[in-house]
């Protein structure tokens, strides 16, 4: 794959910098994450330091109707190898007509309503070494066309080559107990994977009301494992992709200072349909303290119905946040969470703040605690002694 | 609109019969404004908004807005922010309304995320700035209530001084008082009064220039916050009309390509 990146990269630039005149943007950031504690494993380091690069070049013609972006980033880090690689989060191509517009190449693509958890988004491959969230995703290649109508967006998806999950490795935090070899992945499909996935979805608005129905066909991007010995003779997981067809649907209704939130999958995998939901809502307290200040208190209930068997942790946990937003000059902003297990005492802390210092750098930090992890039966077992702190400065030009 | 306008043209025949009150004064003033500044269809703008603190400590954020006029209710924008370079690409859509809620989308560039926010946050700072929601979504008659105060002269130049009192749900304020020029039915100055009905912002809107012929637009705005000390600039580098948008220019698409 990393062949086929800068293969890709360079053809890109052969065909397009002496044609058009550079757009440049993007930002170069500096991070270091401090653990409270030894890890699980005596490779395991206390402290990491890392610097992470990402350009953006967009260029558009034909009046906007037409733009390339690419967006390529690299992530150094020192102590973790499998956090030392490069990808292509955006390489695309974009043609707006009438009705309609279609998307070519390597893109990003969000859908969804909720905090805690994403469940209806699927058409990225989760970049776990950046973040235990998921939100950060690896660069998909597909071909989007979408149909805009007046009873709503009509998206279609092909999205020809599949991208495997990231994964820290041996000597990095926040892992599985056992590493994951991840050059040794086990697919359902015979094509592996450059097996064609398919994804549909409708989205519209209909006065308070944002509502999106959603399909696809296609390898999952969570995967399963098994273990094995590998040629060393340790034994490692190795991840499981099976085929997956999942229908999603999510909704919001924004009533005055409430936002209600729905979104609900079912999922078909390896013979077996399972459910699962997030349901809340976030309720803003404008102008508190005060000031210009606006804090938001946010409820979701994280459901799966397949219990204790789930795949995820989150099979019947409660998330309560509170979102500060100052709204200064700054940007400062805050969310404060805790995702709450309703069957035992894990409790999952996180806190995210970040302002603006001056006109081109901005500061975040990031907490995250582990509290009462001790069943081994879950998901987050291998976190327990994972209390971190992360603070990232970020230069953007 | 259309109701209104015709509403303007009732009021302008039967106030020869008799003496017009000053409410009625007022709304007739507001609705001659109204009319005035109908037809230009859509307009693109390049701004520059400099925020200043108590101290002076200056910050900037450069914009560039789309709008389409909507006949018969608010206005639809597209408003897409090139600096502070950490939002750049950062795009807010909306659909105001009169006297319902407006619709509001939020486009993060980073998570690739239309985010559906709430409107009833009117009196919240905009980009963190001395301008509030409310002060620069489309300002529409149904939006106050009106009182005619005097004529009088600002600036040297003839104005009539009205009293508005916002209608719609979740305003910042309790009363504003505006110096409307006489010549081209646009507000020089606009004194914003709090809930507390206590003095809160002043604004003042210079370097008039007549576009398409017919309507006026300020190239820069100074909105000063007296409670804080705090003050910003909203300086406009470029207007340009009749770009042909559609309505398709300002749907939640747009908001995705919005570079």
């Amino acid at each position: 794959m990393k062949n086929y990146f800068s293969v890709f990269s360079l053809a890109f630039f052969i065909c397009v910098s002496p044609v058009l005149a550079n757009e440049w943007s993007g930002n170069v950031s500096l991070e270091v994450r401090k653990f409270s504690e030894q890890g699980i494993s005596s490779s395991q380091k206390k402290q990491y330091g890392s610097i992470s690069v990402q350009p953006e070049w967009f260029h558009d013609w034909d009046d906007g109707k037409q733009s390339l972006t690419f967006v390529p980033f690299y992530r150094w880090d020192q102590h973790d190898d499998e956090r030392t690689y490069s990808d292509i989060r955006e390489l695309s191509w974009l043609k707006v007509f009438d009705e309609s517009e279609l998307r070519v190449g390597f893109r990003k693509v969000f859908w969804g309503v909720s905090e805690s958890q994403h469940l209806v988004d699927i058409i990225n491959q989760s970049d776990l070494v950046e973040g235990i969230d998921g939100e950060e995703k690896l660069g998909q290649p597909m071909i989007n066309y979408a149909l805009i109508n007046d009873w709503g967006t009509v998206d279609l998806f092909v999205l020809p080559y599949f991208r495997e999950r990231t994964f820290p490795g041996i000597n990095g935090r926040l892992r599985s107990a056992l590493n994951v070899d991840t050059n040794n992945p086990i697919y359902e499909s015979d094509d592996k994977e450059k097996h064609v996935d398919y994804a549909a979805r409708w989205s519209h608005s209909l006065g308070d009301w944002d509502i999106g129905l959603s399909y696809f066909d296609g390898t999952s991007r969570a995967p399963s494992f098994t273990t094995a010995v590998d040629s060393n003779g340790i034994t490692t997981l190795r991840p499981v992709y099976n085929l997956l067809q999942q229908t999603g649907l999510d909704l919001q209704a924004t009533l005055d200072a409430w936002l209600w939130k729905v979104e609900v999958v079912n999922r078909k995998i390896k013979g077996e349909h399972y459910n699962a939901a997030t349901l809340g809502f976030e309720y803003s307290f404008y102008g508190v303290f005060d000031s210009s200040s606006d804090l938001g208190l946010v409820l979701e209930y994280l459901y799966d119905d397949r219990d204790k068997k789930a795949s995820t942790p989150f099979e019947d946990d409660v998330m309560t946040g509170l979102r500060l937003t100052m709204n200064d000059e700054n940007d400062t902003s805050m969310l404060v969470g805790v995702i709450a297990d309703r069957d035992d005492s894990s409790r999952l802390y996180s806190v995210e703040a970040s302002r603006r210092i001056g006109e081109s750098y901005k500061l975040t930090a990031e907490a995250r605690i582990f509290e009462g992890f001790t069943d081994s039966a879950n998901p987050l077992y291998s976190l327990r002694k994972d209390d971190f702190v992360e603070l990232e400065l970020a230069y953007y030009f | 609109m259309k109701g209104i306008i015709l509403l303007s043209g009732l009021i302008a025949f039967t106030g020869a019969a008799y003496a017009e009150t000053a409410e009625e004064k007022g709304l007739a003033i507001a609705v001659e404004a109204d009319k005035r500044d109908q037809g230009w269809g859509d307009q693109a703008t390049v701004m520059k908004m400099t925020l200043r603190n108590s101290q002076g400590a200056e910050s900037t954020r450069e914009i560039r807005g789309k709008t389409l006029e909507v006949d018969g209710d608010g206005d639809k924008s597209l408003t897409i922010f090139d600096t502070p370079r950490d939002v750049k690409g950062t795009a807010f859509l909306s659909f105001t309304h009169t006297l319902k809620a407006d619709e509001q989308w939020l486009y993060l560039p980073a998570l690739k995320r239309v985010k559906r926010i709430s409107s009833s946050n009117k009196s919240g700072p905009f980009m963190g700035s001395e301008f509030a929601y409310e002060d620069i979504s489309s300002q529409e008659v149904a939006k106050y209530k009106y009182k005619f105060i005097k004529e009088d002269k600002y600036n040297g130049r003839d104005v009539f001084v009205l009293e508005q009192y916002p209608q719609y749900k979740k305003s910042g304020y309790t009363k504003q008082i505006a110096w409307i020029d006489k010549e081209m039915y646009q507000p020089l100055k606009i004194e914003f009064y709090d809930r507390k009905r206590s003095l809160l912002k002043t604004l003042t809107q210079h370097e008039y220039k007549k576009h398409l012929d017919k309507y006026w637009r300020p190239a820069r705005l100074e909105m000063v916050n007296h409670q804080t000390g705090k003050s910003t600039t909203l300086l406009w580098k470029s207007y340009k009309f009749k770009n042909g948008f559609r309505e398709r220019d300002f749907d939640r698409n747009s908001l995705k390509r919005a570079k």
